[in-house]
C-alpha cells in the first residue's frame, strides 16, 4: 500500500483541481467534435481520426481523471509497458492491412 | 541452494483436515497442493475424453470411405476433441498442476499470494468446461468449427458455437487468474537470498509464461465476445457481406493462440530444465542462457502470430515480416536443447523414468520445431498448408513436446505430491509402446501431409490409405501404453511403496520438506545461499 494516506502532505495533491477536470473535459468534448467532423470526410478520414484522437482522449481520462498522474513511477512504467505491446501489435498488423 | 531436511510435526497435505472434511476439504481447499491436485484430476479426466475423440477419428481412417459416422459428426469430433485438449489440458498444462505445486514450495514459500484467487481460477477452469460439455448437447448440435472458430463459417453455422465460444472465454479468465496470481509470487515470496538469478529455472520459466497469460489472453477474450455479440446481434466485424473482415478475425484469433503455444509449452521446458541436472548430478549448462530465452521466447513468440495465415490473403510485406520473425523465435528455443544437451555432458547419469520421458520430450520436440521452421518459410508453407503436415507438427510440439514433458514431471514430481512411489519397470513398459505409437501415428502424418492429404476431412483417397491404416494402428499402441502409464500411477497413489523426501538427490527447495509435504511447506522459511544447482554440495565437496 503506497504511504501516500499516511503522509499526505508530503506529495503532490491527489486530486486534479476543479478547473483542471473541466479543462480537460471540455478538452474531450472539443475532441469528440473532431471525430465527428472528420467522419463527414469519409472513411479514410474517419479511421485516421479514430487512431489519433480515441487514443488522445483516452490519455487524457487515464492521467486526469483515472488519476495516473499522481502515481508513482513504478505504475506509470507497467501501463507504458502495456501501451507499447499494443503499439507493437498494430505496427505488425499494419503491416498486412497497410500493404495489402 | 539450501538442501537442509526440514522435518515437521505438521499433519502432510493430504491427511490435513482443516475447516471442511472429505470431498467439501478439497473442494474448499485454499491450499496450492489441493488446488494442483485438483488441476491434475481433472486435466487428466479431459485429457483421455481428448482421446477417446482421436481414437475414433483415426478409427474412421481405417478405410477410405467409411460409412461409421457422417461428415458433420467428423467435424463435431475434431472441434471436441481440439477444443478439449487445447483449453483443457495443454493450456492450463503444467502451469497449472506443477505451477500450483511446485512453484510456492521451490521458492521456498508457504503458498501462492492469492490463495482464494488461485481456487477462483480453478473454479473458473471448471466452469468454462461444463459450458463446453453444455454446449455438446443443447441447441442445434454441437460446434464444428474446429477449435480455431475461424469467421465468417463460425458466425454462419447453425451448430451451437455461441456457447463453446462462451465457455473459451470463461476458461479464458482462469488463465490470466492464474498468471497474476503466479507473477505476484514469484515477485514477492521468494525465501530470502533467493535473488532471480538464484532462483531455478521451472520459476522462471512459469514467470515468463504467466506474463503471456495476462497479455495475449484478454485479446482472445475480446474476440470471442466480439464472435459472440456478431451471432446474436450481426454486428458485422468479421462477417464480410456485412462489410467485416474474416483476416481481422483470423489476426485476432492469433495474437493469442500463436503465445498459447509456448504458454503451453515453456512450462514444459521449464520442468525439463529441472529434471535434467537432477539425474546428470551437475549444474545445468548455460543458467542464465536458458533463463533469458525463456523470457526471449516470450516476447518473441508474441510477435509471429500471423505465420498461421500465409494463405490467408494476407499482403507479401506482412507475410515477409512474419516469416522472418517467425526464423528468430526459433534460435532461444535452439539455445535451450543446446543448454540440455550439454548439461547431460560428462555428468553422472542415473537412469530413471523422468530422464527417459525428459529425453523423449527432447526428441520429439526437435522433431516439432524444425517442421515448424519448415512452415515458416513462405513459400514451402503454401504447399504445407492445411494439410496433415501441419497436424502431426502441432501434435509433435504439443503432444511430444508438452505432453512428454507433462509425464517426465508427472513421475519426477510425483513421490514429492503422493508420498508414494511407482514401479520403475512399469514406466518402462508404458514409455516403449507410447513412444513407438506417437512416431508411427504422428510421423506418418507427416508424411501424408507432404503427399498432400488435406487435414480435417472425413474420408481420404485410396492412395493415402496405406499411411493412414499405419496412422490408426499406431494410435492404437500409443494408447495402450497411456493407459499403462496412468494405470500404474494411479495404482502408486493407493498402493505405492512410500517415498522418501528426496529420491532423486535433487537440490531444489521443494526436495527439501517432508513427502508428501506439510499443509504449510516449511516450519521457518529456509535461507537461501547458493545458486540453485549446486551438487557439489551433495557430493561432499
Amino acid at each position: 500500500m503506497s504511504d501516500q494516506s499516511t503522509h499526505p502532505t508530503e506529495h503532490a495533491p491527489l486530486h486534479p483541481s476543479y478547473g483542471t477536470v473541466v479543462a480537460v473535459w471540455i478538452a474531450l468534448v472539443v475532441l469528440t467534435g473532431c471525430l465527428v467532423l472528420l467522419s463527414h470526410f469519409g472513411l479514410r478520414a474517419a479511421v485516421w481520426g479514430l487512431l489519433t484522437i480515441t487514443p488522445l482522449k483516452a490519455g487524457l481520462v487515464f492521467y486526469f481523471f483515472m488519476h495516473l498522474r499522481y502515481e508513482d513511477p513504478l505504475l506509470k512504467g507497467v501501463i507504458l509497458v502495456a501501451i507499447v505491446t499494443l503499439l507493437i501489435f498494430l505496427v505488425l498488423l499494419f503491416s498486412d492491412v497497410a500493404f495489402a | 541452494m539450501s538442501t537442509q531436511q526440514h522435518t515437521t510435526a505438521e499433519p502432510n497435505y493430504l491427511e490435513y483436515d482443516g475447516k471442511h472434511n472429505g470431498l467439501l476439504g478439497w473442494l474448499l481447499s485454499t491450499d496450492h497442493k489441493r488446488v494442483a491436485i485438483l488441476y491434475l484430476v481433472s486435466m487428466v479426466t479431459f485429457f483421455f475424453a481428448g482421446v477417446s475423440a482421436g481414437f475414433v477419428m483415426r478409427l474412421v481412417q481405417l478405410t477410405p470411405f467409411h460409412k461409421m459416422i457422417t461428415a458433420q459428426t467428423y467435424n463435431a469430433l475434431f472441434t471436441f476433441h481440439g477444443v478439449v485438449m487445447i483449453f483443457l489440458f495443454v493450456i492450463p498444462g503444467l502451469n497449472a498442476v506443477f505451477g500450483n505445486f511446485v512453484l510456492p514450495i521451490i521458492l521456498g514459500a508457504k503458498d501462492v499470494q492469492f490463495p482464494r484467487l488461485n481456487l477462483a481460477s480453478w473454479y473458473f477452469f471448471i466452469g468454462g468446461a461444463l459450458i463446453a460439455v453444455i454446449a455438446l448437447f443443447t441447441g442445434n448440435g454441437p460446434p464444428d468449427t474446429g477449435w480455431s472458430f475461424y469467421a465468417p463459417f463460425s458466425l454462419k453455422t447453425g451448430t451451437n458455437v455461441t456457447l463453446g465460444v462462451f465457455a473459451a472465454f470463461i476458461l479464458g479468465f482462469s488463465s490470466m487468474l492464474t498468471g497474476i496470481n503466479f507473477v505476484t509470487t514469484i515477485h514477492r515470496l521468494r525465501a530470502p537470498g533467493m535473488t532471480f538469478f538464484k532462483m531455478p529455472l521451472f520459476p522462471w520459466a512459469v514467470y515468463a509464461t504467466s506474463w503471456m497469460q495476462i497479455l495475449a489472453t484478454p485479446v482472445l477474450a475480446v474476440t470471442l465476445l466480439l464472435v459472440i455479440l456478431e451471432r446474436l446481434f450481426g454486428i458485422g466485424i468479421f462477417d464480410p457481406a456485412k462489410g467485416g473482415d474474416p483476416v481481422l478475425y483470423q489476426h485476432m484469433f492469433w495474437i493469442y493462440s500463436h503465445p498459447a503455444v509456448y504458454i503451453m509449452i515453456l512450462p514444459a521446458m521449464g520442468a525439463i530444465s529441472e529434471i535434467l541436472p537432477t539425474f546428470a548430478q551437475r549444474t545445468i549448462f548455460g543458467y542464465k542462457a536458458i533463463a533469458f530465452s525463456s523470457i526471449a521466447i516470450a516476447g518473441f513468440g508474441s510477435l509471429v502470430w500471423a505465420h498461421h495465415m500465409f494463405t490467408s490473403g494476407m499482403s507479401d510485406f506482412g507475410n515477409m515480416i512474419f516469416s522472418l520473425l517467425t526464423m528468430v523465435v526459433a534460435v532461444p528455443s535452439a539455445i535451450k536443447v543446446f543448454n540440455w544437451v550439454a548439461t547431460l555432458y560428462k555428468g553422472s547419469i542415473n537412469f530413471q523414468p523422468p530422464l527417459l520421458y525428459a529425453l523423449s520430450f527432447i526428441f520429439l520436440f526437435c522433431i516439432g520445431g524444425m517442421t515448424g521452421v519448415w512452415q515458416g518459410a513462405l513459400a514451402l508453407d503454401i504447399h504445407l498448408h492445411d494439410t496433415y503436415f501441419i497436424v502431426g507438427h502441432f501434435h509433435y510440439v504439443m503432444f511430444g513436446g508438452t505432453g512428454f514433458a507433462f509425464f517426465a514431471a508427472l513421475v519426477y514430481w510425483f513421490p514429492k505430491m503422493f508420498g508414494r512411489m511407482y514401479s520403475n519397470t512399469a514406466m518402462y513398459v508404458a514409455w516403449f509402446p507410447m513412444f513407438i505409437g506417437f512416431n508411427m501415428l504422428y510421423f506418418t502424418m507427416l508424411i501424408l501431409g507432404m503427399q498432400g492429404m488435406p487435414r480435417r476431412y472425413y474420408a481420404h483417397l485410396p492412395q493415402y490409405h496405406l499411411a493412414h491404416v499405419v496412422a490408426t494402428v499406431g494410435s492404437w499402441i500409443m494408447i495402450s501404453g497411456l493407459l499403462i502409464f496412468f494405470g500404474s500411477l494411479l495404482h502408486a497413489v493407493f498402493r505405492g511403496k512410500k517415498a522418501g523426501s528426496n529420491p532423486w538427490h535433487a537440490v531444489t527447495l521443494e526436495w527439501s520438506v517432508p513427502s508428501p509435504p506439510p499443509v504449510e511447506n516449511f516450519d521457518e522459511v529456509p535461507t537461501v545461499t547458493h545458486e540453485p544447482y549446486h551438487f557439489a554440495k551433495e557430493a561432499g565437496s
